[in-house]
């Protein structure tokens, strides 16, 4: 009894929604650019970028806003070069990934070395500060959901709607949809699948940037190699768990960050691995159970022509 | 005055020429039959009216103004659309999203009602029936063409091309579909239909023009000619017996195919010997069950009814290793997909479907003297020209592919061959020197199984031929038994009644 | 002579794209103010410099000869074992745990046990990983990822709860005994007699792919599963095979880390050798010669990081950069084609043929 009511209590909600954010707005990338056909393994390395641009933004302006900018911006530029090698070149796909992974892991301390000159770590910067609502933070019960919390709460729940929506409402969606299953048939109907699929793979950089910023100049405020630490696969994960949809990824993230905030917040007796195994067998499992049924993008990883 | 005018279109790949100077008109509101044999040309043709291909000579003429088709999105600006034999279609969405996608209503959002209302009037019109919500990968097949259909004229086509589009469909369906042609032609539309199937040019079209080795053969009336003018202007070759086949005795029956069913919807089983000493050649039109025979007796799918006998040993339910030990020839119908390692060189090619005899591998591990000393000798005897067995496969050109893929798989010196479409894409020369090879083979009697949609091969090469329609035998007789129409007509599933008839 | 001229296009591309990427990184080093001369001949000295900074260079490239050999061998069968690091924790292990088990027992019998054991656990989880893929057509990279952090995070769990060394501040089972460690090569640097079993295992996974039947059929159906099947080759036991056996000489990683450098199971000792030795095996073409070499390559930038960050006052993961780099440009041979045909033009419009 004692327990469900710390299961259902404001902290509770609060630490899953913190947690989930990273993952979520990475996830919701993952689906983007996979649903546009093209695989990617370096959602961890954008979102390293992301973390670094965040913090970097923030020291040189001074302002965590313009912080978000340049994490959006350095995480893009990732995505391109992804989408570049991808699109263009016709390079692997997973070699890509693992590349930039690579690449990211290295650039990051180079780069905070030169700017701190330490290895490690960067300085602490301005960070992004929490907001309240007025008037809806009055509300009784609710109030606590728009009181003292990041802007990023709100972001992130904006962001999953509204990819929603484009998915499944707009022109734009449904050619994406058609694109990560049948390219030929979305090319004989006359559309660009190229110019979608940079689109989609950049957007998926900048939103790793979104959620990479979040660690660094949200959550905490500096940078620390290797600060992601396995979240970028972890929103792969999500992505998949929540089976290539945008309100999937965001579902499938709150469910492994819950398992994570139940640890937490209740000091259970389950060890630490284990908790943190969860979002990956809980996917394991997933795509075992389904099989052939649970699949992505029936062209997803296949360049063709 | 036609609304479309193709002439002189010439397209070429590389070194073979698809279409030579075809010249094809159709006029508005009537159905064309465009005939020919596989590798006539005729989807080539069509492909660069619909813009996927772009001639390399000659021109597209409509309504009296030349134009340049460099895309589908030109034909269609045009008028012109196409039903591919395999649909572009999207199996997770609904049907009303494939038929909207590209040119979807409303600017940002899709305003779905209004995408159902056209689609609606549209399938309304034309007797469609389709549920707009239903995900394609629900439908069948008879579906999904309507579906395809809908999309060419919710993006306005007045003409619309299809390529095969009874390939694929039931009886009923393609009866169905026909009916849909001769509805949409009263409403004015101008359909071109690619087919090899005689029936349905007489039943449906107004114009039959035939194709025949990417050349125009003719452009005819229906009403004023026959199938069996047809069947000769399609196949052209008269039957020559120019090769010197000596009748001889044939031995023990070496394969016996007992009741095999080759299609899930085919009306009969399929039984058949073949002795020593014999070439029992199998006729037919592509996709009537000649990949299936071959994949049958090779062990690549399961025999599910029947059986199936190699030197009166029952073998239907052994792997295709065990089958490769008892060393049968095997040449596939597409050796780039079947027979070759394309980047590995001659040597390691000459190992495939080698590595389970102890001859060429001992103790799991490859004896490469032997395998060396083996694959030169016999690419040597074989005339494969190449500079050094360390060369790559895909270095070779495609009649010294084929060379080499026969000079592996008649150098085991197996009892049978099963030989499929083994002169597809070759030049003169090979051809003569595979025939050459296969009656060489008969004389050293081996039994020859050959699946050839080349007639002119099967009636020099067959001691017997078997004709394979929808997975049925349709006759099987003595090659001299034949004439062309007769032949033609069993591949076009017309029955055998019918062919004795034309042959008196 | 024919050999060496059928190797060279591959070899060139190799040496174009550590070129390329050695040039971009002069380039982010000239940007954030270092001086790459300085940097890289720090870091040739560090690798080279001496008996011990060459051991210490051979040391460092020992766990990525066995990664990068390991993701040849399903790179052979047409697929990609990006879990690699997961099977070398499983390796490590199961082989830690078979040799602490047995303290006291003769090491000739100890020794090859725990290896065998630990590449025995390596091959099932690859092999498994190869059955989901052909029976249940899910993507083996996705399977493999998942399995990577379910292997690290078991063996964390072990080394921090049931196995941890008594009295131990940091996540680490016992130390094993002496006798089961490979023999130091040079004393006083961790080179040890894993280098040899690195060559070994190179040469035999040449005569392996050359010259065996199993070796062959993992090459024909990665190079055409459906000629592969025609030829008689079963299809789903040859892919878990060539998983499986990617699995087990990855586990040889984390079995040489752990019996020649750190005696003992440490939590997360590997820093990622799962990946980088897929660039080592892209870049070295799935050659195992080619794989030596480029794992020397990869050591040696390792293991002159450290002097190359005290010279050059840069962080010593600018070698990290340069791997990064060099497994983008050797992925896409287009980019260095494009330079190579853009010097020739050049070199035509002035004359010189």
């Amino acid at each position: 009894m004692e327990n469900l009511s710390h299961i259902l209590s404001a902290d509770m909600l609060f630490m899953t929604l913190r947690l989930a954010i990273p993952i979520g707005l990475a996830a919701i990338g993952g689906t983007i650019c996979e649903r546009s056909g093209i695989v990617n393994l370096g959602l961890e390395g954008m979102m390293l970028m992301g973390a670094f641009g965040g913090v970097l933004g923030s020291h040189i302006t001074g302002n965590p806003w313009l912080g978000i900018v340049f994490a959006v911006f350095i995480a893009g530029a990732m995505g391109l070069i992804h989408a570049v090698l991808c699109i263009h070149y016709r390079t692997s796909q997973t070699v890509s990934g693992v590349g930039i992974n690579i690449l990211a892991g290295g650039l990051t301390v180079v780069l905070t070395r030169a700017v701190w000159q330490v290895d490690g770590r960067s300085g602490a910067v301005e960070r992004i500060p929490t907001v309240t609502i007025p008037g809806l933070s009055d509300i009784p019960a609710l109030g606590a959901l728009f009181t003292g919390q990041s802007p990023y709460v709100y972001l992130t729940v904006a962001i999953a709607v509204a990819a929603w929506f484009v998915f499944y409402k707009t022109k734009v969606g449904l050619r994406l949809r058609a694109i990560g299953d049948h390219p030929q048939a979305a090319a004989a109907a006359g559309v660009n699948v190229k110019r979608y699929r940079y689109a989609a793979v950049i957007t998926s950089g900048m939103l790793c940037g979104l959620a990479g910023a979040y660690l660094s100049i949200v959550h905490s405020n500096m940078f620390i190699n290797d600060m992601v630490a396995g979240r970028g696969f972890m929103a792969l994960a999500a992505n998949i768990f929540g089976g290539w949809n945008p309100i999937g990824s965001i579902l499938a993230s709150i469910v492994f960050a819950f398992a994570q905030a139940m640890r937490i917040t209740l000091a259970l007796d389950i060890p630490d691995q284990f908790i943190q195994m969860f979002p990956y067998i809980l996917t394991l499992l997933v795509l075992i159970a389904a099989g052939r049924k649970a699949r992505g993008p029936e062209a997803l990883g296949r360049m063709e022509d | 005055m036609p609304s479309i005018e193709m002439r002189g279109i010439t397209k070429r790949f590389s070194n073979v020429v698809a279409n030579d100077e075809v010249t094809f008109c159709v006029s508005q509101g009537e159905i064309h039959s465009l005939l020919g044999e596989n590798g006539a040309g005729k989807s080539t043709l069509m492909k660069v009216l619909f813009g996927l291909y772009k001639q390399d000579e000659g021109e597209i003429i409509i309504d009296g103004r030349r134009v340049d088709i460099r895309s589908p999105r030109d034909a269609y600006h045009l008028g012109i659309g196409m039903v591919h034999q395999h649909f572009m279609l999207v199996n997770n969405m609904s049907v009303l999203e494939n038929i909207i996608l590209g040119n979807e209503q409303g600017n940002v959002v899709i305003d779905k009602q209004k995408n159902r209302e056209i689609v609606q009037r549209l399938s309304a019109l034309y007797n469609f029936e389709v549920d707009l919500d239903a995900k394609i990968s629900s439908l069948s097949v008879g579906m999904k063409q309507r579906v395809e259909i809908l999309k060419t004229l919710y993006r306005g086509a007045e003409m619309i091309i299809f390529d095969e589009p009874t390939a694929v469909l039931t009886p009923l369906e393609s009866s169905q579909l026909l009916a849909m042609l001769t509805d949409m032609k009263k409403q004015g539309k101008t359909i071109v239909f690619i087919t090899h199937k005689l029936g349905e040019t007489m039943a449906v079209s107004d114009k039959v023009t035939v194709l025949r080795g990417g050349k125009l053969v003719g452009t005819l009336d229906t009403a004023s000619t026959t199938p069996e003018e047809l069947a000769r202007l399609m196949v052209g070759r008269e039957i020559t017996f120019d090769i010197d086949k000596k009748t001889k005795q044939t031995g023990e029956v070496v394969l016996s195919v007992q009741g095999v069913k080759l299609m899930p919807n085919s009306q009969s089983t399929c039984s058949f010997d073949i002795r020593a000493g014999e070439v029992f050649g199998v006729a037919g039109v592509d996709g009537n069950g000649q990949q299936e025979l071959e994949e049958v007796v090779m062990g690549l799918t399961g025999c599910k009814t029947g059986r199936i006998l190699l030197n009166g040993k029952e073998i239907s339910s052994m792997s295709v290793a065990a089958r490769r030990k008892l060393k049968i020839g095997y040449i596939p119908s597409d050796r780039f997909k079947q027979a070759i390692l394309p980047r590995y060189n001659l040597t390691d090619n000459y190992l495939l479907g080698n590595q389970f005899s102890d001859d060429f591998v001992k103790r799991g591990i490859v004896s490469h003297k032997f395998l060396k000393k083996r694959a030169g000798e016999q690419m040597k005897g074989f005339d494969v020209r190449f500079a050094d067995d360390g060369q790559s496969m895909n270095s070779l050109s495609g009649g010294n592919q084929q060379k080499f893929v026969l000079s592996r798989e008649v150098g085991k010196n197996p009892a049978l061959i099963v030989a499929c479409q083994p002169v597809r894409g070759l030049d003169i020369n090979a051809i003569q020197f595979v025939r050459n090879t296969l009656l060489e083979l008969r004389e050293r009697n081996k039994a020859i199984l050959l699946i050839s949609a080349e007639l002119s091969d099967l009636f020099q090469l067959s001691d017997r031929i078997g004709v394979l329609y929808k997975g049925d035998l349709m006759a099987v007789r003595p090659a001299e038994q034949y004439t062309n129409e007769s032949i033609s007509l069993l591949m076009a599933g017309r029955e055998a009644g019918d062919a004795d008839e034309t042959d008196r | 002579m024919k050999r060496i001229a059928d190797y060279l296009p591959g070899i060139l591309y190799a040496f174009a794209a550590i070129v390329l990427a050695i040039l971009v990184s002069s380039g982010i080093m000239l940007l954030i103010g270092n001086d790459p001369l300085l940097a890289f001949t720090a870091l040739f000295d560090g690798a080279f410099g001496s008996v011990n900074s060459l051991a210490n260079t051979l040391s460092m490239s020992i766990p990525l000869m066995f990664t990068g050999l390991a993701f040849s061998y399903a790179m052979k069968g047409g697929l990609f074992n990006i879990g690699g690091e997961g099977q070398l924790y499983i390796g490590a292990f199961a082989s830690t745990v078979v040799a602490l088990a047995l303290q006291g027992a003769p090491a000739v019998i100890v020794m090859p046990l725990a290896i065998l054991s630990g590449m025995l656990a390596g091959g099932l989880l690859g092999g498994f990983i190869g059955l989901i893929k052909v029976k249940l057509r899910v993507h083996e990279v996705i399977v493999a990822i998942m399995f990577n952090y379910i292997a690290m995070l078991l063996t964390s769990y072990f080394v921090n709860g049931p196995l941890l060394a008594e009295g131990s501040m940091t996540p680490q089972t016992e130390r094993i005994p002496d006798a089961f460690l490979f023999t130091r090569i040079l004393p006083r640097t961790q080179l040890t007699t894993a280098l040899y079993l690195g060559l070994v295992v190179a040469v035999a996974t040449y005569f392996f792919f050359k010259k065996t039947r199993i070796g062959y059929n993992i090459r024909a159906v990665g190079e055409n599963p459906t000629a592969a099947k025609v030829s008689g080759v079963n299809i789903t036991a040859t892919t878990m095979l060539a998983m499986g056996l990617s699995g087990s000489v990855a586990a040889l990683a984390g079995i040489t880390e752990v019996f020649g450098k750190h005696d003992r199971f440490i939590d997360g000792f590997s820093p990622g050798f799962g990946f980088t030795g897929i660039a080592v095996a892209v870049l070295g073409n799935n050659n195992p010669f080619g794989i030596i070499a480029t794992a020397l390559l990869f050591g040696a930038l390792n293991s002159g990081a450290l002097r190359m960050s005290h010279a050059a006052g840069i962080s010593s993961s600018m070698v990290m950069v340069v791997q990064g780099l060099v497994i983008l440009f050797v992925a896409t041979p287009a980019i260095t084609r494009g330079i190579f045909k853009a010097v020739r033009v050049r070199r035509l419009a002035h004359g010189k043929p």
